[in-house]
């Protein structure tokens, strides 16, 4: 489903919130751009780029999420770099980030902006 | 001789002779045992240290390189010569099979028997020794042999197939090693000893007797007192009886073959023929620094007779002639060599012997503490001074202690318990185990390559050693005969290096200790988990596919969600779990169907081929023998999975840490040579074990004879067939690490090895650490691979039962994780590239062309500084990547 809410603030719904898996990602397409949207394991809604700065391949939403030291973080499946999901920044390579996005629930959707 | 002094070499010098500058010091070792091949070795190394050009030649006698002598028992034990070899150190020059002939010290050469002639500079004599056969009749008849050399064990080996009786003439610890050997081939074993006790060097009257029971219980008799008179020999030649003689009595013993153990003398020949003073009892004289009367020549080990009149015949102390030697020839310092510590602690026939320091108690005033068991063939003894300080022991039955007890023995640390602790077995009371702190800085922990607590403590403090495997490359403790490697685990303990055994930061238990609490309290999910035993936060990429993967092993027992993605368990998968698949570079995934012993129907291998060709798949045969298809994108999966599943495939389970294959040889159906259905046996053990969770994957393989063609000893479990049944072979690896797999366990039936393999997978499943392999499990094992032969064969842990019926419940409840993903709507709603967009696939998954197949498009691949991509069926997995900056 796609749902464009709000020309102006461009919010995209992606998807219902219902359907996040607790602990897990998704990728949307968000005009032509991958994005990673993941939703932890107490609720909280997060939103990343898809790409894997390390490998290049678009597999960010399909790693493990948990937390470190009381921060949200996502495990790249492809070399298990860890990423505050927060800010993007890499946990253990603070130089290296991945671009981050708003996201929010609202109706039960979950939606992303640009 | 020419005007450099070099005379023409033949061809047993090697090309390279050459090219080498003619000004290049020579060194020359005559022999290539195991102190010659350490000698060389450490020359080798100084030398490549060294400005000045040296060469360095071995000349040896036997055919084949340099081996561990000591460890030759284990020929019978699965082992083949190849892992007993040693390499060759680099640099030097080796020439086998042609042995030193003679000495010409005028010119400063040596002839071999070939007639070779090597000019040298400096020439170290390391010919070792020979076995002593008492001059009777009939010794050297067919069917009699000595136990010294590969071709020794080879010829045994060869001659006692079919054979019922054998006979070892000598009680000492070479003969009870090839006691040891007869039995393992199945023989009526004897030994004849002339002494009143076994093994009188190292064990005293009341030791002897412990060993005697033992060995006697084994099956083995023993005659001790009893003198062999000679051996009869039949019409045809061969060995027919043994003439003993106790007292005045005189009896035969038939027996088909016997081997002499009866002692080894010095080979110094050379040395005499040479005009080198000699010692009364053999062994050529040498100086502290290893110098024979000639100063060009040196000679170690059981060859040379050292200035304490003494002429060793254990590997220790000819490693410290050989380190003498090697610095005072190439190095600084060479630290004179005047005794050796001939403290042993050996197995023979599984009975453990150790005698350290002052064993007989020789020191005046020395008083001794014992403890003694006749039934339990137990025996200790501790001598003690009369400051009350160790001098030395003996211990049979259970040589334990012996790691704690020798380095202290000769030292001025006071017994760290009262004697009576240190003797009493730990069921009596006694005290717990020592603690390293034990011990003085001065104590030798590696009697092989006499390396001090002082040592290995700097090494840890001041070089960073924070395991047993850097205090092995830094120190060089604990790379010979290995036992004091539990000492050194101690040591780090006690030096306070913590090696954290905590999970990750959301639980401080091992995974072992996971397991047990998730099978005990019956814990069904990872939140439950962790809100009761967990140290809070959400988990990690750690814990949860660690949890994930205990709970799976578990399903059939708890009863929790059947299907690694039901419920909460999807959220704690890896992603190849998560989609049943293997990740891919580019981020798509390859798919496996499961082929059970590499057997696969024409028609089912077309369809194989059909799915390929319709997906436009990648396609590989793997080493595992089934054929992987790459460049699926994750909505593509179901599909393909249809067509499988349709087609009688099940998941190959390629993407789990779980049981992956069992490769076979084709086995007794077709092959000229097999001897039991090997095909068949892979295809039971495949079936029967599919689907298992484990720490990591598991490998196996079977092979139908000997000849191992699915190689099953690099497998984490190999089975063997044999004329009588199936041999177990378990904890080899591929990969990184290379590691030949350990004979666990001989001629099962068919019953007896599934139940065994049942009870080492599970007690696997149930001990090992998150991603430790088999190998690396038992290798960590305290007790190796001894305990664990104990656990699953003799029930010591009392587990038995346990792990039997997790096996029953593990294969009762297997399912296919493929058909049941695409018989459910709700798993198969996560097979989509885009959740707004299921129709659309990743366009950022692109190939090109490449022999006829595709291959990833890779300007989305790492930058070359990105470190490599990583093969999931690779075995490398946990080597850390690297990642450039």
């Amino acid at each position: 489903m796609t749902m464009t809410a709000n020309k102006q603030h461009a919010w995209t719904a992606v998807c219902r919130y219902a359907d996040l898996t607790p602990g897990r990602g998704v990728a949307a397409l968000v005009d032509g751009v991958q994005i990673a949207v993941f939703r932890t394991t107490p609720g909280e809604l997060y939103a990343t780029g898809n790409r894997d700065p390390y490998s290049g391949a678009y597999v960010i939403s399909r790693g493990v999420t948990g937390s470190r030291d009381g921060v949200p973080t996502v495990a790249s499946p492809m070399y298990k770099h860890v990423f505050d999901l927060r800010s993007g920044t890499c946990l253990d390579d603070p130089t290296i980030a991945l671009p981050t996005y708003p996201v929010r629930r609202y109706r039960g959707l979950v939606w992303v902006r640009r | 001789m020419d005007a450099n002094g070099v005379r023409p070499q033949h061809g047993a010098s090697g090309p390279g002779g050459s090219s080498r500058p003619d000004s290049a010091r020579r060194i020359v070792v005559a022999g290539y045992g195991m102190v010659g091949h350490r000698c060389a070795e450490l020359l080798a190394e100084r030398a490549a240290r060294s400005t000045a050009p040296v060469r360095i030649t071995v000349l040896g006698e036997e055919p084949r390189a340099a081996y561990d002598r000591v460890h030759l028992s284990s020929l019978f034990d699965g082992k083949s010569p190849q892992d007993l070899t040693y390499p060759t150190p680099p640099g030097v020059e080796v020439s086998l099979g042609d042995p030193v002939a003679a000495i010409d010290r005028q010119d400063r050469t040596v002839t071999t028997a070939s007639g070779a002639e090597y000019a040298y500079d400096e020439l170290v004599l390391a010919t070792g020794s020979y076995p002593f056969v008492p001059p009777m009749p009939g010794h050297d008849a067919t069917g009699a042999f000595v136990y010294r050399t590969i071709e020794d064990v080879e010829a045994i080996k060869r001659f006692a197939a079919g054979r019922k009786i054998g006979a070892v003439v000598g009680g000492g610890l070479l003969g009870l090693e090839a006691a040891g050997a007869l039995q393992a081939m199945g023989l009526e074993t004897h030994v004849v000893e002339f002494a009143p006790r076994l093994m009188g060097v190292q064990v005293d009257e009341g030791g002897g007797q412990a060993l005697l029971s033992r060995i006697a219980a084994l099956g083995v008799t023993v005659h001790t007192s009893t003198r062999t008179e000679a051996v009869e020999t039949g019409e045809d030649g061969s060995v027919y009886a043994l003439v003993l003689a106790k007292g005045d009595d005189l009896s035969a013993l038939p027996v088909d073959m016997v081997v002499f153990a009866a002692g080894v003398r010095a080979r110094d020949q050379l040395g005499r023929d040479a005009g080198l003073a000699v010692g009364e009892r053999g062994g050529i004289r040498v100086d502290e620094f290893c110098r024979t009367e000639d100063p060009a020549i040196y000679a170690i080990g059981e060859c040379a007779q050292a200035v304490d009149g003494r002429v060793y015949g254990l590997v220790a102390p000819g490693y410290a002639m050989a380190e003498t030697v090697a610095d005072h020839l190439l190095g600084a310092d060479p630290k004179p060599f005047r005794s050796a510590d001939v403290s042993t602690k050996l197995k023979l026939l599984g009975v453990e012997v150790a005698s350290f320091g002052d064993a007989f108690g020789a020191t005046p005033g020395a008083l001794s503490a014992l403890y003694s068991d006749s039934t339990a063939g137990l025996y200790k003894k501790l001598v003690i001074g009369e400051d009350g300080r160790l001098l030395g022991g003996i211990l049979v039955g259970d040589a334990s202690a012996y790691a704690t007890l020798r380095p202290l023995a000769g030292t001025d640390s006071p017994l760290p318990a009262t004697p009576e602790q240190l003797l009493l077995p730990a069921s009596l009371g006694a005290a717990p185990a020592l603690g390293p702190d034990a011990l003085p800085d001065s104590a030798t922990v590696c009697s092989c390559h006499n390396v001090t607590k002082g040592t290995i403590t700097s090494a840890i403090h001041e070089q960073g050693c924070a395991d047993v495997g850097a205090i092995k490359a830094c120190t060089k403790a604990g790379t010979g005969c290995g036992s004091c490697v539990p000492l050194l685990g101690r040591l780090l303990t006690s030096a306070g290096v913590q090696t954290s055994k905590a999970l990750c930061a959301h639980f401080e238990q091992t995974r072992a200790e996971l397991y047990e609490i998730v099978l005990v309290r019956g814990i069904t999910t990872f939140a439950q988990l962790l809100t009761e035993h967990g140290r809070g936060g959400d988990g990690c990429e750690v814990c949860k596919p660690a949890v994930a993967s205990i709970l799976a092993s578990l399903g059939g027992t708890l009863g929790a969600g059947q299907h690694i993605l039901d419920g909460e368990q999807a959220a704690l998968q890896d992603t190849n779990d998560h989609f049943l698949a293997n990740l891919q570079r580019n981020g798509s995934y390859s798919v496996v169907p499961r082929i059970p012993g590499g057997e696969i129907t024409p028609q089912k291998l077309i369809a194989i081929g059909e799915v390929a060709r319709d997906f436009g798949l990648y396609t590989k045969i793997t080493g595992g023998q089934r054929i992987d298809l790459f460049g699926a994108r994750v909505e593509q999966l179901p599909q393909i999975w249809r067509r499988l599943v349709d087609a009688g495939f099940e998941s190959g389970h390629a993407y789990g840490k779980a049981l992956r294959t069992v490769k076979s040889c084709v086995g007794s159906e077709w092959c000229r040579y097999g001897v039991q259905e090997s095909v068949k046996m892979a295809i039971e053990l495949e079936l029967r074990y599919r689907g298992l969770r484990a720490p990591h994957k598991v490998k196996a393989a079977v092979s139908g004879c000997a000849r191992e063609c699915a190689e099953a000893q690099s497998k984490d479990f190999g089975v063997i067939a044999t004329e009588r049944g199936w041999n177990l072979y378990v904890g080899g690896n591929g990969g990184f690490r290379p590691r030949h797999a350990d004979l666990l366990a001989t001629d099962l039936s068919e019953r007896e090895l599934l139940r065994t393999i049942d009870r080492f997978l599970m007690f696997y499943i149930r001990t090992a650490d998150r991603l430790e392999r088999t190998a690396t499990w038992i290798e960590r094992m305290e007790g190796g691979l001894d305990h664990l032969r104990a656990v699953v064969m003799e029930d010591s842990l009392g587990l038995c039962e346990e792990l039997d019926r997790l096996m029953g419940q593990h294969v009762a409840g297997y399912t296919d994780e493929w058909r049941a993903a695409i018989e459910d709507p709700e798993t198969l709603r996560r097979f989509v590239s885009f959740v707004n967009a299921p129709g659309v696939p990743d366009p950022e998954i692109k190939f090109e062309y490449e022999r006829g197949q595709i291959k990833p498009l890779l300007e989305i691949g790492p930058r070359p500084d990105e470190g490599p991509a990583r093969d999931d069926d690779s075995d490398n997995e946990r080597v850390p990547v690297e990642v450039g900056a």
